[in-house]
């Protein structure tokens, strides 16, 4: 029998926290992780939870990563075992060499643990009855000593997780001392009792500098801010609820009239996402930036809304926080399947803008960007986070904002103009951009009236079923969703270091994970150019980079290759030029899977062959 | 039926109000409505009402679903902004305008089968949530534009023009608007424009959801014996509790009553409803009186109309929310934007 040595990496490794939902561990996951980032080592935590408030199973995994490798990784060298149910599956995901870290008060027996692995018994249990009589304190606090332990078993450094403990009770200043109490409980009892450091360890670095730690959701929530939302809608739904929870707490500290206490905006939580979508609508065609948060579910019950304001060109922002469909899918796991339902919502022949933000900087940026580009395109914005961004803290880059930057509320005629005898006619394309004027209703006594109806209507917004104006009208929603291409975001693109014959597009959440996949490639030999897709409808530089190319791969998360098909479709690519790389089982993409997937790929093209990147 | 555009000339010696509009500035295009149609008296009457209280006809938006009913806001204040929304979903999208800028009246013109039927859960939620809206129901029982199917407020019992039997029960609009909190409620009859303008006119004063239901008998589908919503059963039907007369400002009630038949309630506005009681019993304050008298004559076969329900201190959206007095779509970028400092600070909470 081969003997394995246990895994000794430094800054380099995955935690997995396996815990039962609803048993206050969330906290102590984060400040463990929150400590790591604090000793300058990046961190990328996810949570895998179930749909569910208590009870099932959850999982927090902490990937550090020195050299900034921000996707998931896949595999587990030091799994905390915490809950009993899962116990036997997580054991068995442990990478051999790895680490088990679990609650011995009642000792495991010798069959239900690996013999390639290391064990750490601490008997948390224990230790918590000895100290509190509470149940709940028990409970609670046993999330705690366990990060206690892991402080001596990884080294890390203490004044930081004390630190942070301060800053999270700050105001709450008479629990802090318990919380270091119970830390210290665990520390002790493993200094005294195992042989630390283990294999895994940290070590104080400088690779975080300016970086921030946030989640998608609050990201573009606060972008919704800065970018001038007054009108908030929305239905809960996860992953999407926390957009408009965050958008009311940012609004909370930064919308309210220091003078009157009133409030500069207005979130209504609506009946369903009709009414989301609705509202949106409503506020937007009379002059207010709104927009709605949702999910899948959601864009399947907004479709004929959607219709009309894109028939009717009434600008609206929908935040769409993907999650794994159809149906109700799997409401908690991750996946970039929504990009169908969107790009061609509603009825009738329809095409949407969508951006892609690759992270909460992006989520941020593109989320404030897409009121202007509502306003300006009189067009609904989709903003296409998913689970991973959304809910997941990321390491990224801080947040910015211009002050010069002046909101671009697009073509709007106004009072002045109409006195002064300005021709008005709502679907009249007067600068040969496809995009009209339009009024906010009350501007004027007698001139800019007009009905907004999702029927056909002439130039000048009078109702018509004739064919001529209404293919008038049809051709300019085209032009118009042509002029959308030099406004949304470009595609960011990566030349490989040597001439390539192929190439990568990918898009979102993928990003992390292809970044880190492309030096393993690289470190095989093998040169590819890559292209983040930031936006729909393609940008030229799309079309180019697909003409430069033999062999496209277009990575993403869904089962049918959407983006693969839209590149089709709009761009009239030959479907055999585009391998789809698909990864969709609800978790992340991650390095690993996309260097094999494209590692195999090559190696059946012939193209220099190369062995497969280990796993 | 006609395409035929409205001239826009009229007699110079018509009455203006006091912005000096006369009837045809608050008037829109043709009805393509059949004629007759009971649609087209309560467009009439949103023309006299807005006319009589000297409304600038551009500070009123005017939404509607789809259906017969929601055509009609081509038909008036052909100045206004209008919205033709989608079925059903005009509560959604009135709100959503409201909120953007609560200086302008919402008018939403809907019918009994896009408030009733398929609209049923905005209709509820929009005067659940107190909007401040004059919402106006043209009831008529059926589908006219998909020819004289029933809707959700047709009579159990009642036959269609086909002799087709409805045994469903039937929604009652009137009453739902009571129980969930609408702050004006009344009933009307297209046919009698002398209760309804006055109706319109003291909705549109209204500061919160106000609702009418305007029986409004279809003149192609439901005009015919066995329908309770025809002109005929209608009128023989109706049973008005009061007659209101809508007085502006701080005016003083000129004419004499015989004591106990005359309730006035101020308005928030100073404006005054002097109701004149038909029904000694009848009290337009009391709500939940309101729906047990409206039970119990709808048990009789009788239909109640009139200002059934108005609270003189009714709450609206805006103030549950707080918002800011100005219009949420005249705020700027000053008003709106935090700003890069404070972006730093909140950089600097994220580390």
């Amino acid at each position: 029998m081969s003997v394995i040595s246990p895994i000794r990496r430094v800054n380099d490794f995955v935690v997995r926290f396996a815990n039962v939902n609803g048993s206050g561990s969330a906290s102590a996951n984060e400040l463990f992780a929150r400590a790591v980032l604090r000793m300058g080592v990046p961190v990328a935590p996810r949570n895998i939870f179930p749909s569910n408030i208590q009870g099932l199973p959850t999982w927090y995994e902490v990937r550090v990563s020195q050299a900034g490798h921000l996707g998931a990784r896949g595999g587990v060298d030091l799994m905390v075992a915490m809950n009993p149910q899962t116990f036997d599956k997580d054991v068995a995901s442990i990478e051999p060499g790895g680490y088990l870290l679990y609650d011995s008060t009642r000792p495991m027996p010798a069959s239900r643990l690996r013999h390639d692995i290391t064990t750490v018994g601490v008997p948390l249990t224990a230790i918590c009855n000895a100290e509190y009589s509470d149940p709940r304190q028990r409970q609670l606090f046993k999330n705690i000593v366990y990060v206690g332990a892991l402080s001596a078993l990884l080294d890390m450094d203490m004044a930081e997780i004390e630190r942070l403990i301060g800053e999270q009770f700050k105001g709450k200043d008479k629990l802090i001392q318990p919380n270091v109490h119970a830390l210290q409980l665990g520390r002790s009892w493993v200094l005294e009792n195992v042989s630390c450091p283990i294999g895994l360890t940290l070590a104080r670095a400088d690779a975080v500098g300016e970086r921030i730690f946030l989640e998608g959701n609050a990201a573009a929530a606060l972008g919704a801010v800065y970018g001038g939302a007054t009108v908030c809608a929305w239905y809960p739904i996860t992953p999407s609820s926390s957009v408009a929870e965050a958008f009311t707490r940012y609004c909370a500290r930064h919308r309210i009239d220091p003078e009157t206490g009133l409030h500069k905006y207005a979130i209504v939580q609506a009946e369903d996402e009709l009414a989301s979508i609705g509202m949106v609508i409503g506020a937007a065609w009379n002059g207010a930036r709104a927009f709605t948060a949702t999910s899948g579910p959601g864009i399947s019950l907004m479709q004929e809304f959607i219709g009309l304001a894109y028939f009717a060109e009434i600008p609206a922002v929908i935040i769409d926080v993907q999650r794994a469909g159809p149906s109700t899918g799997m409401p908690t796991r991750t996946q970039q399947c929504d990009l169908l339902s969107c790009a061609y919502a509603s009825h009738g022949d329809t095409k949407h803008v969508m951006v892609f933000p690759e992270n909460p900087t992006e989520s941020f940026a593109f989320a404030a960007d897409a009121f202007d580009l509502a306003d300006r395109l009189q067009t609904p914005i989709f903003v296409m986070l998913d689970l991973e961004i959304g809910m997941n803290h990321h390491l990224c880059a801080p947040l910015a904002w211009d002050d010069s930057r002046r909101y671009d509320r697009g073509k709007v005629m106004t009072a002045e103009e109409l006195e002064a005898g300005r021709d008005f006619g709502r679907y009249l394309d007067v600068d040969g951009d496809g995009i009209p004027y339009r009024t906010y209703p009350g501007t004027h006594p007698t001139k800019g009236g007009f009905f907004t109806r999702g029927t056909s209507r002439d130039r000048y917004a009078r109702y018509t079923e004739e064919g001529a104006p209404y293919v008038d009208n049809m051709q300019r929603l085209l032009k118009k969703f042509e002029t959308a291409k030099a406004v949304l975001p470009r595609p960011v693109r990566r030349d490989a270091q040597r001439p390539a014959k192929a190439g990568i597009i990918y898009y979102g959440s993928t990003a992390p994970a292809m970044d880190e996949a492309i030096g393993m490639i690289e470190a095989e030999g093998q040169h590819l150019d890559m292209l983040r897709v930031r936006a729909f409808p393609f940008h030229q530089d799309v079309e180019d980079f697909i003409a430069r190319h033999q062999t496209l791969f277009v990575v993403e998360q869904n089962r049918d290759g959407q983006m693969r098909t839209l590149l089709v479709n709009e761009c009239g690519i030959d479907p055999a030029r585009l391998i789809p790389i698909l990864h969709y089982d609800g978790t992340p993409i991650t390095a690993r899977f996309i260097a094999n997937a494209i590692g195999a790929h090559l190696d059946d093209l012939k193209v220099t062959p190369i062995r497969k990147i280990g796993a | 039926m006609t395409y035929l555009a409205k001239p826009k000339f009229h007699h110079p010696s018509l009455p203006k109000n006091a912005l000096g509009y006369t009837h045809r500035d608050y008037e829109g295009s043709i009805s393509t409505l059949c004629a007759g149609c009971g649609h087209d008296s309560i467009s009439a009457a949103i023309i006299e009402a807005c006319f009589e209280l000297a409304i600038e006809p551009h500070r009123v938006a005017k939404l509607s679903g789809i259906g017969c009913s929601s055509k009609t806001p081509t038909y008036f204040l052909g100045h206004s902004h209008g919205f033709n929304s989608v079925h059903g979903r005009m509560p959604s999208v009135l709100t959503g305008a409201n909120l953007a800028n609560r200086e302008l009246i919402y008018l939403g013109v809907s019918g009994d089968g896009d408030s009733a039927s398929i609209g049923f859960g905005q209709f509820a939620h929009a005067i659940r949530r107190g909007v401040d809206m004059v919402y106006v129901v043209e009831n008529n029982g059926v589908y006219g534009l998909t020819k004289g199917q029933f809707s959700a407020t047709a009579d159990r019992g009642t036959k269609s023009k086909r002799g087709v039997m409805n045994n469903d029960s039937p929604i009652d609009m009137v009453g739902i608007a009571l129980q969930l909190g609408a702050t004006f409620v009344a009933r009307s009859f297209s046919g009698d424009k002398a209760q309804l303008v006055p109706l319109i006119k003291a909705a549109i004063s209204h500061r919160g959801a106000a609702f009418i239901d305007v029986l409004s008998p279809c003149i192609a589908f439901n005009n015919h014996a066995g329908s309770t919503k025809s002109f005929d059963y209608v009128r023989e039907h109706n049973q008005a509790v009061n007659k209101l007369d809508y007085l502006l400002g701080r005016a003083p009630i000129a004419v004499d009553y015989a004591p106990g038949t005359l309730q006035v309630v101020e308005q928030h506005d100073g404006s005054k409803l002097v109701l004149r009681k038909l029904k000694d019993e009848y009290d337009v304050s009391d709500r939940v009186a309101a729906m047990n008298f409206l039970a119990r004559h709808a048990a009789k076969g009788q239909v109640v109309t009139g200002l059934l329900y108005v609270d003189n201190e009714p709450e609206d959206l805006h103030l549950h929310l707080a918002t800011v007095d100005r219009s949420l779509n005249s705020l700027g970028d000053a008003d709106l934007c935090p700003g890069a400092a404070t972006l730093e600070k909140i950089n600097a909470s994220l580390r």
